[in-house]
Formats: C-alpha cells, structure tokens, sequence
C-alpha cells in the first residue's frame, strides 16, 4: 500500500472523516492542560510578570507560521512532481491556517512589545520577515483566486510557494544575521533549553496543541474542498442534461 | 547563443521603435523620488539620511511597474507560442527577456540614480556604492519580477497581484542594496553586502528564469 492508496478522494474522505474527531478531541485537551499550566501554574517572569504568559501563545504560534509555510512548499512540490491532486488541495487549505497562525504571532507579539519594549511594533529583522511572511501567505492565496482554471492555479501556486520557501530559512536564521530587539532563540540551542521546566511544559503543550489543531483544521478545509468541486461537478452535470 | 541573441536583440530593437515605454519607467522613477521632499519636507540634512533608501524603494517600483511588459505583449499576438516552438529551451527565452527587460529599465534607472542622489543631498561617499548596488541589485529584480510577470499573465488586470506577488521577494535585494551605500557613507566597509547583493542576484540567475519559464508554459496549454 503505497500514499497512492489515499490519493482517491473517496477513501480520503472516508480516512479523514474517522481522524478528525481524534484529532479535535486532543486539540481540546490539549489546549485546556496547557492554557491552565501557562496562565495559572507557570510562575511570573520577575522581570516580565504576568506579561510573560503571552509566550505560550504567541511562541508556538509563531512556530506554526513556520511550519505551515514549510508545509505548504512540500504540499506543492508533491503535488508540481506527482501530479497528486490532494497535494495540490492540501497546500491550498493549509494556506489560510498558517496566514491565521502568522497574524495571530504578530499581533500577540506587538501586545507583549507594548509594555517589554514600550512600542506595539518595531522594525526588528525578525518582526519584519514575519510581517514578508504574512504577505507570502496573502499572495498565495490572491493567486489562488485569480486564476480560474483549478489546475492551472494550483501549479501556478504552487511554483509561487516553492519561491517562496526561499524565505522561510531567511526568517529563520535573519535573528542570527542582525542579531537586534528581538531576542534570540532560548528554546531550542545545542546545550538543551534555557527556560525552567514550568514554562517549558505549558509551552510544547501549547505548541502540540496547535500541531492538531492545525491538522482537524486541514482535514476539514480538504473535505469541504472536495465537497465543493463534488457540487460545482453535479450542477455542471444538471445543466448539461 | 545565436537564438538566444536574436530574441535580446528583437525585444531591445521592438522597445526602442516603441520608445516611450522605456522612458515612462524613469519618469516614474523621477517623479516618486520628488514626491519625498515635497512630504517630509525640504531639510537638506532629512533628505541625505533617507536618499538610499528611497532611492531604492523608488527604483523597486519603477522595475516592477515596467515588468507586465515583459511578457504580456507576446502573450497576446501569439509570439511566445512561437519561440516557444523555436527550440530554443524556454528557460533561455525567458532569460532572453529578462537580460533586455534589464537593459531597457534596470539600466536608465542605474543612470538616473546619480542625478537624483544629488537631488536629494546625499553624501559623496555613497555614489560609488549606490552605482554598485544598482548595477548588481537591478538585474535581480528584474530576474525575479520575471517569475511574478508570468505567473499574473493569464489574470485579468493582474498589476496589484503583480505587485503582492513581487515586491514582497524583494525585500532582500532592498535591504542589501540601501545597506551597502548607507555603509559607505558612514565610511565603513560596504563590501559584505555588496557580497549579500551579488549573490542574491547569482543565485537568481539560474534559478528565476527556470520558474518562470515553467509559470509560462502555463499559460501557454
């Protein structure tokens, strides 16, 4: 049994429709556990306070604004390579999630920089290739509408993702390059993480919950894409007749 | 080569008998850079911090204003389908019209670039570096403005997605290019970024033109 053997919309329906209420389930416990550990377990910075707590969802956030994107590009290449039809509608419906995920980073970081840096926004390399982010995920999408034709957008979306995957690494490694406001990476570092055990927690919980999140949110916008060429084919078909 | 020449030398020769479309791309240049003292005010002082910068914001626009050119009319009198024929591969016709899309507005707006420096007051230190940045910085935007020019070919009125698509890929060749100059006028080394720059626009060269032609042959089925 190869992935070809869920290439058939029918049995990808069918598979999607068991995992989704798996995955919503865990979505919600996960977030419950891991919102209650960071807002009320997780002790106050004693230089950020309460502030701090904005980091459990402003850090995975951001994470997953990576993620999809990456996603997103490898969606495309399988589906530009293999001319696999559900890859194509996987990269389309995982661009809007992560346009989500990016703003809700932006926006949750410019809340946290109001009182910690004293401005809702500065021009840090980092905030900056979020924002180039944010219009990546936008000119993806506007792509996506202007062209008619399913297939042929979905190629042309998809070469545009894969350029702009050249990006992502960029914004990933930009905080090394100019090294300004923003601070660098504590959670990920070769001699392990430098943040304590009870911020660490509530924030991979947070960052597992969104992965799911991510994942029912896909699986639903896929069926309800499908659906929808279902219906444009049988009205096409009952004009026709 | 000789193909590959010929389609340089056909769309160099069909934008000097149409004559205004290259000039239209330094006027805008001129006129956006004018509109900056007349918003932030005429201190001479204001206008050298910032001369870089619009410099090359101003010569982004122009570039990418100038990219539906590229590919639109031969679109639609049926020329490309030709040179797509021709044998020659696609990704050298595409490239063929990037290098006279270069020549026909990258380089007016690489000459017009000094006498605005001097408009806007900036330091003689820069000039030497903002003629650098602009001769390697310009060809990539035209390199990549490709990409965006052919993916938009098929879309009705596609200039503003034109523009969501492009400008947000140009923001390195931006940030490089203004740093290199505004390094060289604080008398520091520009070299590193001019490095950055020049291998944005290497790594572009083979790669843009290669997406683009697969964008093209999109619009050509």
């Amino acid at each position: 049994m190869s992935i070809h053997y869920f290439a058939n919309p029918t049995r990808f329906t069918r598979l999607a429709g068991r995992i989704q209420p798996w995955s919503a389930g865990v979505t919600g416990l996960l977030l419950v556990v891991g919102l209650y550990l960071g807002l009320f377990v997780a002790p106050a910075d004693y230089q950020q306070g309460d502030s701090v707590r904005i980091m459990f969802v402003h850090v995975p956030a951001a994470w997953m604004a990576l993620f999809c994107y990456t996603f997103l590009a490898v969606a495309s290449a399988v589906g530009l390579i293999w001319k696999h039809p559900l890859a194509d509608l996987a990269a389309k419906a995982s661009a809007p999630i992560g346009a989500c995920f990016t703003f809700i980073a932006l926006a949750t970081g410019s809340l946290w920089g109001k009182p910690m840096w004293g401005t809702w926004w500065v021009w840090d390399a980092r905030l900056t290739s979020v924002l180039i982010l944010l219009f990546l995920y936008l000119g993806y999408m506007a792509l996506w509408q202007a062209i008619e034709d399913a297939q042929k957008a979905a190629r042309a979306a998809a070469i545009l993702a894969l350029v702009g995957f050249v990006n992502v690494p960029i914004i990933k490694f930009s905080v090394d390059w100019w090294n300004t406001l923003h601070q660098p990476s504590s959670v990920i570092r070769m001699d392990g993480p430098s943040i304590h055990a009870s911020m660490l927690w509530p924030l991979l919980l947070m960052a597992l919950a969104f992965k799911a999140y991510f994942i029912t949110m896909l699986l639903a916008r896929m069926r309800m894409e499908l659906n929808l060429r279902r219906i444009r084919a049988l009205r096409l078909a009952e004009r026709d007749s | 080569m000789k193909p590959f020449l010929a389609v340089v030398a056909r769309d160099l020769r069909l934008a000097v008998r149409q004559g205004g479309a290259t000039l239209l791309a330094v006027v805008f240049f001129l006129l956006t850079v004018t509109l900056f003292p007349l918003g932030i005010g005429p201190e001479p002082g204001v206008l050298a911090r910032i001369a870089p910068g619009v410099l090359w914001v101003a010569a982004l626009l122009a570039a990418m204003l100038s990219l539906d050119r590229l590919f639109q009319a031969d679109f639609e009198d049926g020329s490309l389908e030709q040179l797509a024929l021709s044998g020659l591969p696609f990704g050298m016709i595409a490239l063929a019209k990037i290098i006279a899309h270069w020549l026909t507005t990258g380089l007016p707006l690489l000459l017009a670039a000094p006498l605005l420096a001097v408009l806007l007051n900036m330091d003689a230190e820069g000039f030497g570096a903002l003629l650098v940045t602009m001769l390697i910085g310009t060809p990539a935007l035209s390199l990549i403005g490709a990409i965006g020019a052919a993916l938009t070919l098929t879309v009705r009125r596609g200039g503003v997605l034109l523009s969501l698509l492009v400008l947000p890929l140009y923001v390195p060749v931006l940030i490089f290019g203004v740093s290199a100059i505004d390094a060289a006028v604080h008398g520091l080394n520009a070299k590193p970024h001019l490095l950055l720059l020049g291998a944005l626009t290497m790594a572009a060269l083979p790669l843009c033109p290669w997406a683009a032609s697969a964008a093209l042959k999109l619009s050509l089925e």
